[in-house]
């Protein structure tokens, strides 16, 4: 008797707990072997880009935090680098704000790097790693409510500067955090680098090439598992970067566990910035780039002055208008090269905002990583991959 | 009946039904955008939601008499999040986090859904952008309460 | 500020591969600028991406742009980086390209098959914008539901829209099917309920 073999059909998501929020992909499977996945995507549409362009400058910046809700500030980072191109006013920031943005944007990928390790790490089965990681979250989260009273959006990073100085106190809870962090890294490394279980899961798979890396736009992490040195704070330099110590860590399996070793490292590299950060800056000080008409006087000054309470209104009522073109200033998000596109036309709201998104690129090659692997090996590309879906649907 | 020793406490079924479903309340996993994050937040070691029973969080509706709607929902999810809804059994309840859920937040948009009580019935509304993993516990609370003071259908 | 930032000496080599194609540098901030025309643009894409010397091995973004008021209406915007040491010899460094369309002949040739990653954002510049791309492998809406009207970002298009939730989507069943299940369905039960009672088939 002839035997008859057909391939099936199976719907994955939008509501899958492991799917890092509502991607669909429709496999299908030869037994056990996937011979073709269809990610869909646009699940989490929100139109932000077009709300955007109906309110003022400042008021974006809280809209662009909530694109990748992982790495919060580092949207609002690549934001703000793009306007204040626009405005001129790069060269006028002090070097303290400047620290201070260093400091804050390697936080934050140290933050979204541990919900990565707590997602990815829970979905293969070490549950045990996803409640370390959060404990050493919540203390990130714990120091953004103290400079801005909010745990996941601060909207600190402002155009012209920060949101205000630095809170009383902040050396004093942020460094003992940063020097604690290589030890906790070490015990995340003792739980699953060597762990048979871990290693079954990851090593080999979900591999990528150089040339498919490059072919499918994929940055950041993702990048440099597969060998390709990209990282934007060495290749194209924004904020003061230049003038720190870190290594950009590469791999060359490009596998799931690769992409696993390159983040552990950055990790640790993050700190290593923060730390260096951390010792420039003073605990008061300028916390803006002293244009009024970008960023509000001080507060005693609006109640004791009349020219100062004018330009408080101003800002508040009117915005600042931009002057008229375009630009595009990338940082190293999280997930790799994140920027905004923005464009105005002199007034003061934006005709177009376009944030490029490391996640829309990683999300278009998962079918390339997880085809000819196993069904279980797409929870484990999926985490790798870090893909966050309010950054791909914007 | 002087010669029974065991201790024993008199109630009525119905009460003691309530007692079991607000004991141990299952949400489904369902998280849609910043707020899944703070209610993973809820569920891990610091806020701890074991403490009131809610911490199993299932993969499947099928096993869940909780949804908790944790994010903006776009027009194009609308259709998915009923059917999960559909296929939860009954009882069950809505618990809707954070202002794009209750309201569309700041995205008043041709995108989002302006208040998911356009598609599922609502139990709580939590607000915040994102709600505090506290505010969350507290509407589970709430709902706690409203499980012990609903009546049993005939 | 750095001028070797925005400058766009580079693209003479270009010029020079492919002739005819009129490349423009246009003034900006940010990195080196320049707009070509659609004819041109899949030729000169090419020499970007090949060329030993520019090796613009990485298509970052595909956007658009709508100025409404203006003429042309449409402005297609491709950031490109070449990774400099890296890969090849090249230094690192971006451009960014702009093909200017007008409202009525809103389509251009697509450059997926230069770089493949254009592919999803090709579709969503369409999605989004109903820009059409000649030639792509798979136009098809990929942010908003299939059945959408309209492309909201679009100057045209509303920001609030007023418009029923849609909250089911229908089992996609023809009036035969739907019938012929129901009887299945019934004779099943029939059948089922003959064995409990143990009577013959």
């Amino acid at each position: 008797m002839a035997t008859r073999t057909e391939t099936m059909t199976v719907n994955m998501g939008p509501q899958h707990p492991s799917t890092h929020g509502v991607l669909r992909l429709v496999l299908e499977l030869d037994g056990e072997t996937i011979v073709n996945a269809e990610p869909t995507i646009g699940f989490l549409h929100t139109g932000i880009e077009k709300t955007a362009e109906q309110k003022k400058w400042q008021q974006i910046i809280p809209l662009v935090e909530r694109m990748d809700y992982l790495g919060p500030q580092s949207n609002s980072l690549a934001f703000c680098l793009s306007a204040e191109r626009l405005l001129g006013i790069e060269d006028q920031m002090p070097e303290r704000v400047t620290n201070i943005r260093v400091l804050l944007a390697e936080v934050q990928r140290l933050s979204s790097h541990l919900v990565w390790l707590a997602t990815h790490a829970m979905e293969i089965g070490a549950v045990s790693v996803m409640m370390y990681a959060f404990r050493e979250r919540e203390q990130i989260l714990n120091i953004f409510e103290m400079i801005a009273g909010f745990r996941m959006f601060p909207s600190y990073f402002r155009i012209g500067g920060l949101r205000e100085d630095l809170p009383r106190g902040f050396h004093g809870v942020l460094k003992p955090f940063l020097e604690q962090m290589p030890e906790r890294l070490d015990g995340y490394e003792k739980l699953l680098t060597k762990n048979q279980v871990w290693t079954k899961r990851t090593v080999g798979v979900g591999r990528l090439s150089k040339e498919e890396t490059l072919a499918m736009g994929l940055v950041g992490p993702m990048a440099r598992a597969v060998g390709i040195p990209y990282d934007v704070r060495k290749a194209f330099p924004y904020l003061n970067y230049h003038s720190y110590d870190f290594k950009v860590p590469t791999e060359t399996a490009g596998d799931v566990f690769a992409r696993y070793q390159v983040k552990l490292v950055e990790m640790r590299e993050s700190v290593k910035i923060a730390l260096q950060a951390l010792d420039r800056i003073s605990p008061t000080g300028v916390y803006d780039c002293g244009d009024y008409r970008i960023v509000p006087p001080p507060k005693d000054r609006v109640y004791t002055e009349m020219e100062a309470l004018i330009q408080h209104f101003l800002i508040y009522s009117q915005g600042f208008n931009v002057p008229k073109g375009e630009c595009y200033v990338p940082v190293e998000g999280p997930r790799g090269e994140h920027g905004f596109y923005i464009v105005s036309d002199g007034t003061n709201r934006p005709v177009r905002i376009k944030s490029r998104a490391p996640s829309f690129y990683a999300c278009q090659a998962l079918p390339m990583m997880i085809k000819g692997g196993l069904i279980a090996d797409v929870i484990a590309v999926i985490g790798s991959t870090d893909v966050v879906m309010g950054d791909v649907d914007r | 009946m002087a010669d029974i020793e065991v201790p024993i406490l008199t109630t009525t079924v119905e009460k003691m039904v309530q007692w079991a479903r607000r004991s141990a309340i299952w949400p489904v996993t369902f998280g849609l955008a910043c707020c899944a994050i703070e209610m993973m937040a809820m569920a891990a070691g610091r806020y701890d939601v074991a403490r009131f029973g809610a911490e199993v969080f299932r993969g499947s509706p099928r096993q869940s008499d909780l949804m908790i709607i944790a994010g903006r929902l776009s027009r194009k999810m609308a259709p998915v999040l009923r059917r999960i809804y559909d296929q939860m059994p009954e009882p069950k309840w809505v618990i809707s986090m954070g202002a794009c859920a209750s309201c569309g937040g700041v995205f008043d948009n041709y995108s989002i859904v302006q208040g998911v009580d356009q598609v599922v019935p609502v139990d709580v509304f939590v607000p915040g952008c994102p709600p505090r993993p506290e505010a969350l516990i507290y509407g589970i609370v709430q709902l706690q309460r409203k499980i012990d003071r609903s009546r049993m259908s005939a | 500020m750095d001028a070797s930032r925005t400058d766009a000496a580079f693209l003479d080599i270009v010029r020079q591969a492919v002739p005819g194609a009129a490349i423009d540098v246009v003034p900006s901030i940010d990195m080196p600028a320049a707009s070509v025309d659609r004819n041109h643009l899949v030729a000169v894409c090419d020499v970007l991406r090949t060329h030993p010397d520019l090796r613009f091995e990485l298509l970052l973004d595909v956007t658009a742009v709508d100025r409404l008021p203006a003429s042309p209406r449409y402005e297609i915007v491709y950031l490109l980086a070449c990774l400099g040491a890296a890969f090849g010899s090249a230094p690192a460094r971006r451009l960014r390209l702009t093909v200017r369309l007008d409202a009525d002949s809103a389509s251009v040739p697509t450059v997926s098959g230069v770089w493949p990653s254009a592919n999803w954002a090709e579709r969503e510049v369409f999605d989004l914008f109903g820009i059409q791309f000649e030639g792509h492998p798979d136009l098809r809406r990929v942010l908003m539901p299939d059945d959408w009207e309209g492309h909201p970002l679009r100057k045209d298009y509303p920001v609030q829209i007023r418009k029923d939730t849609a909250s089911w989507s229908p089992i996609q069943l023809t009036e035969e099917q739907f019938t012929a299940n129901m009887r299945a369905a019934r004779e099943h039960a029939t059948r089922a309920a003959r064995s409990i009672r143990g009577e013959k088939q």
